[in-house]
């Protein structure tokens, strides 16, 4: 099997699990590989089991499947929880000082994990030992690769007379370079990931590819030709390395973004961690200095006030979070429908309710972004698919939120944040639309014409002129109760319903001013009888797995939804009314399905939801998708893959 | 030309109660403005909800109404956006020292170059006269069924502890005091605090005009009342930490606001007590990370080309990311 291959690496949080995947993930894409991973940890900092799943291609990569073609483990638990995963003729790479040990005696393993592997194990007459777990893998044909981490050590530790407790660490390493020994990548690309990660740590470079070198030739001399998948360099053309945490951050940097404030949430946190540390670049040419605040705040109800405060003196604002902290913020949101300020709020959803799962995935926040707030204002709620639109999107929401003058809800998931992928973009085709904002000298005209500036004039089209605080020659006033149209507190019920429609009907005009492919986005055939909706990071599972079914003969089309709010409910029901719905969504209820019906009245066939905090692979959603179309398909089926 | 008070005076009807303090506060602050020269588009005045939220809107000035408790973090990210505008919060006590209090602690400890009033009424004035964070334990105000069973905050005490750079106290019917304190206030380079003790004569039946100005306290000799405020100016109080003072200096100036903030009853201190320009604002220790943040701040910089499209340039991070 050629550059076609799914790898996962795993052990204790703390261990460089993390480094071990993005050298490897760094590799592979300076050979010239495409590549998709995930991110899977707990909320915890040391000790509980975290894994890195990675798929490799020479095209394009959007999604996972849930076997694995080599699995790497640094400790005992990660063979415990991920050794039926790996597939016939795949490969584990395990440390034979661990295979004595008992599963039993693993002191962060799960009670269910344990209790499945007694049961499994008993059956096959197999005693509760690490062995038994290796010994069931050669059962079924997978290849398995002890590695003395300890013998390389001290190997590595006569050459550079470090102490091998000051090596320890490097297990991790150690691991990548034996796994990309394994599948025959040249070891050049090991050492310029190593280059590339460690970077601006001279002596953290050299000890690596030291100590990644001498892994790479026991495995070579050890074991290499035994293993079927192989990974060769191809070319191609420069592309990007991207979390889509880093994604978002560029494209909020690049759509003008200037004030990001944050409170320090999962898995949002990194995006304002990644601006701060890039807060400075070249605008408009050579010399000038740009530069972005990154404000850390008391908690999230300040960090979104203090951005729609930056808002309104005219700087594009944005804020960054998860539910909990989104749930401290909605007081927030209502302020600045109800005073027509723009601001984006970038939520990434993980498993609620309460702090849920805080490192898991889910999208259970769809109904909850839409409705928000109490009272009824305008919001432009977006959900991203993918890396490269969460990029264009984090960008295009300031666009939004500034020409309709209000909160712009960018949803996105802990699936793709904490998911990497070689993407291309193009920040040169991004536009900046900044709506109908007054210089001081259009007020000079506004005055010289006999005219009074009001920051809430009532106008036909619901936008009234905006200005940035400090703006010479007017002045305007805000409330949060209802106001005329200076801003002042106004309860009179004509004023009350000249505001409340001025308002509203932004999303009328929203509505009909933004391009549908920003709203929607339609994939296969228009004649399909199934069609798929969902929205968000199901995506590329969807894709890959209508892919299949298309390779198959059975075609099913997929509409995602991008623009939640306003729903395009009339491009919506074209499109759906005819065929069988099936509903496709990380969360319980199936909220989008029900948004569709309760705007369209169109009606869901059949759901396919998934909420164990696992982010969809394609091939559970391949098969069950057959099903709905095979007609043996429950009205409501749960995904249940992933570890 | 020089401004007047008038300049800032909005001409809408002013709806809080015939003789309430805050009418004092805002004249101090109107007559502030106008002292300090500045124009009314430079100013920007947040508030909370409360009948002292309502100040801005009589006020020619940006005037922001925001949430309860919440003018200071709105006020703060202005401010951050572009540090050139005057930036004044204005808070109830129940606004800035019970639900928004955390902001206000955390303010201190940044420093940002933003002026905050606190009427201070000891009572819930718009939501009809409950007990505020700054009522006295045990006292029984007008609205309350019971005395007050939670003790006070001290918000001179408190400003200090979370690194307030500028604390004041003034009082809502002495206006000219009022009205230099803010000036001081509002020209310090720093986050300034000013506790305004502001009768309110519907629900606040304890901390009074009258009380304050002990009119059940009348001098012997001459039957005249002897008010329970006096001036820290007129004890010859300096309330300035200088760069050139030793830390035990400064030390002791700490302990004697600790002090005078602890001071009530009959001797209730008004004025600066503690002014601290030594320590760096937070625009200068942006200036010092960001290096054009103060010429070329967030809310100015130009971010589109001529033709529309984005002027931020991120290509050296895309070389960082790139494979
Ligand atoms: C979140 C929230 N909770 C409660 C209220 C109701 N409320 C309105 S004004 C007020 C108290 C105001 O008291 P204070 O801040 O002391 O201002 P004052 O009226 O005394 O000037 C309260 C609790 C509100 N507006 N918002
Ligand atoms: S209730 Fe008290 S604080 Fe409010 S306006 Fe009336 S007197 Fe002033
Ligand atoms: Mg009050």
């Amino acid at each position: 099997m050629l550059n076609n291959f799914t790898y996962m690496v795993g052990g204790q949080q703390g261990s460089g699990v993390d480094t071990s995947a993005n050298i490897f993930a760094k590799a592979c894409g300076l050979a010239g590989l495409e590549i998709y991973g995930k991110r899977e940890y707990h909320s915890n900092i040391k000790g509980m089991h975290s894994y890195f799943q990675l798929k490799v291609n020479s095209q394009p990569v959007r999604s996972l499947t849930s076997k694995v073609d080599l699995l790497a483990s640094f400790d005992e638990e990660t063979l415990a929880v991920h050794y039926d995963e790996v597939s016939t003729g795949g490969g584990v790479i395990y440390d034979p000082k661990t295979l004595d040990k008992k599963i039993t005696s693993i002191p962060t393993l799960d009670k269910i994990v344990v209790n499945r592997l007694i049961k499994r194990l008993e059956a096959q007459g197999l005693n509760l030992t690490i062995e038994s777990l290796i010994e069931e893998c050669r059962r079924r044909g997978v290849h398995t690769y002890p590695l003395p981490y300890d013998e390389i050590l001290t190997e590595i530790s006569k050459k550079s007379e470090k102490k091998f407790s000051e090596l320890a660490r490097m297990i991790n390493v150690l691991a990548v370079a034996s796994s990309l020994a394994l599948v025959e990548l040249e070891i050049t690309y090991i050492e310029r990931a190593i280059k590339n990660v460690f970077r601006g740590k001279a002596k953290a470079v050299e000890e690596n590819i030291e100590g990644a070198k001498i892994a790479y030739e026991y495995v070579k001399n050890h074991y290499s030709a035994s293993f079927p998948y192989k990974l060769k360099s191809q070319p191609n053309g420069k592309r990007l390395l991207l979390t889509g945490n880093e994604a978002i951050a560029l494209g909020k940097l690049v759509g003008g973004c200037r004030f990001q404030s944050y409170y320090p949430i999962t898995p949002a946190a990194d995006e304002s961690i990644f601006l701060e540390a890039r807060a400075i670049f070249r605008l408009n040419g050579k010399d000038e200095v740009g530069s972005i605040v990154v404000f850390q705040t008391e908690d999230e109800l300040a960090a979104l006030t203090s951005a729609t405060g930056a808002g309104l003196a005219g700087a594009r604002a944005a804020t960054s979070t998860s539910g909990p902290g989104f749930s401290v913020m909605v007081e927030g949101l209502g302020w600045a429908g109800m005073n027509e300020v723009p601001v984006v709020v970038t939520l990434y959803q993980r498993g609620g309710p309460s702090t849920g799962l805080p490192t898991r995935h889910e999208q259970g926040d769809l109904r909850y972004a839409l409705h928000a707030g109490h009272g009824e204002f305008p919001r432009i709620v977006i959900a991203s698919g993918d890396i490269e639109e969460a990029f264009y999107d984090a960008a295009q929401a300031f666009n939004y939120a500034e020409k309709y003058q209000t909160v712009v809800i960018h949803l996105v998931d802990k699936a793709l944040a904490n998911s990497n992928q070689t993407v291309k973009l193009d920040p040169s085709i991004v536009r900046i639309e900044r709506g109908n904002l007054l210089s001081e000298e259009d007020i000079v005209k506004v005055k010289s014409a006999g005219g009074e500036y009001k920051r809430f004039a009532y106008t036909p089209s619901g936008i009234s002129p905006r200005v940035k605080l400090g703006t010479k020659g007017c002045v305007f006033w805000n409330s949060g109760d209802e106001h005329d149209e200076l801003g002042h507190i106004n309860e009179n019920p004509e004023n009350r319903v000249m505001m409340m429609d001025k308002r509203m009907s932004k999303l009328e005009l929203a509505d009909s001013e933004i391009p549908l492919g920003e709203k929607i986005k339609y994939f296969g055939s228009e004649d399909a009888k199934f069609k798929v909706v969902s929205w968000g990071s199901t995506k590329g599972a969807i894709l890959d797995a209508i892919h299949h079914l298309s390779e198959e003969g059975i075609e099913i089309g997929f509409l995602q939804i991008k623009m939640l709010c306003p729903l395009p409910s009339n491009d919506i029901s074209k499109i759906l009314e005819d065929s069988k719905v099936i509903d496709v969504e990380m969360n319980y209820s199936g909220q989008l399905g029900g948004l569709i019906t309760e705007k369209t009245g169109i009606k869901v066939s059949n759901y396919i939801v998934k909420y164990n905090g696992r982010p969809m692979f394609q091939d559970e959603v391949y098969q069950s998708l057959k099903d709905v179309v095979e007609g043996t398909a429950p009205k409501r089926r749960v995904l249940t893959l992933g570890a | 030309m020089a401004l007047k008070l008038a300049d800032f005076k909005e001409q809408i009807h002013n709806d809080w109660c015939p003789g309430c303090g805050d009418f004092g506060i805002l004249s101090a602050l109107q007559s502030a403005l106008a002292e300090l020269n500045l124009e009314p588009h430079q100013v920007a005045i947040f508030s909370g909800i409360g009948c002292s939220g309502k100040l801005p809107h009589f006020v020619k000035a940006y005037g922001i109404h925001t949430l309860h408790g919440r003018p200071l973090p709105y006020a703060l990210g202005a401010k951050l956006a572009n540090p050139n505008l005057e930036v004044i919060a204005v808070s109830g006590d129940g606004d800035g020292l019970g639900i928004g209090v955390s902001h206000f602690v955390h303010a201190g400890r940044r420093n940002v170059d933003v002026t905050y009033i606190v009427h201070d009424n000891g009572v819930y004035g718009l939501t009809k006269g409950q007990a505020s964070p700054t009522l006295k334990l045990g006292v029984k105000t007008k609205a309350i069924p019971e005395p007050n069973i939670n003790d006070a905050v001290n918000p001179i005490f408190l400003a200090l502890a979370a690194g307030v750079t500028f604390i004041a106290r003034g009082y809502a019917y002495d206006i000219k005091h009022l009205k230099d304190l803010l000036v001081k206030a509002i020209r310090h380079k720093g986050f300034a605090f000013i506790d305004v003790l502001q009768p309110c004569p519907t629900y606040n039946d304890v901390n009074t005009k009258a009380f304050y100005s002990g009119e059940d306290r009348l001098d012997p000799l001459t039957k005249k009342p002897r008010p329970r405020v006096y001036r820290l100016e007129d004890l010859g109080y300096d309330p300035v930490v200088r760069a050139d003072m030793t830390k035990e200096q400064v030390m002791a100036k700490i302990y004697k606001v600790i002090e005078l903030s602890l001071e009530w009853g009959d001797h209730i201190p008004i004025g600066v007590f503690y002014q601290n320009e030594t320590m760096p604002t937070y625009e200068q220790r942006l200036e010092q990370r960001l290096r054009a943040y103060l010429s070329n701040p967030p809310a100015n910089q130009r971010l589109n080309t001529p033709e529309g499209f984005s002027a931020t340039d991120i290509s050296e991070i895309l070389q960082e990311l790139s494979v």
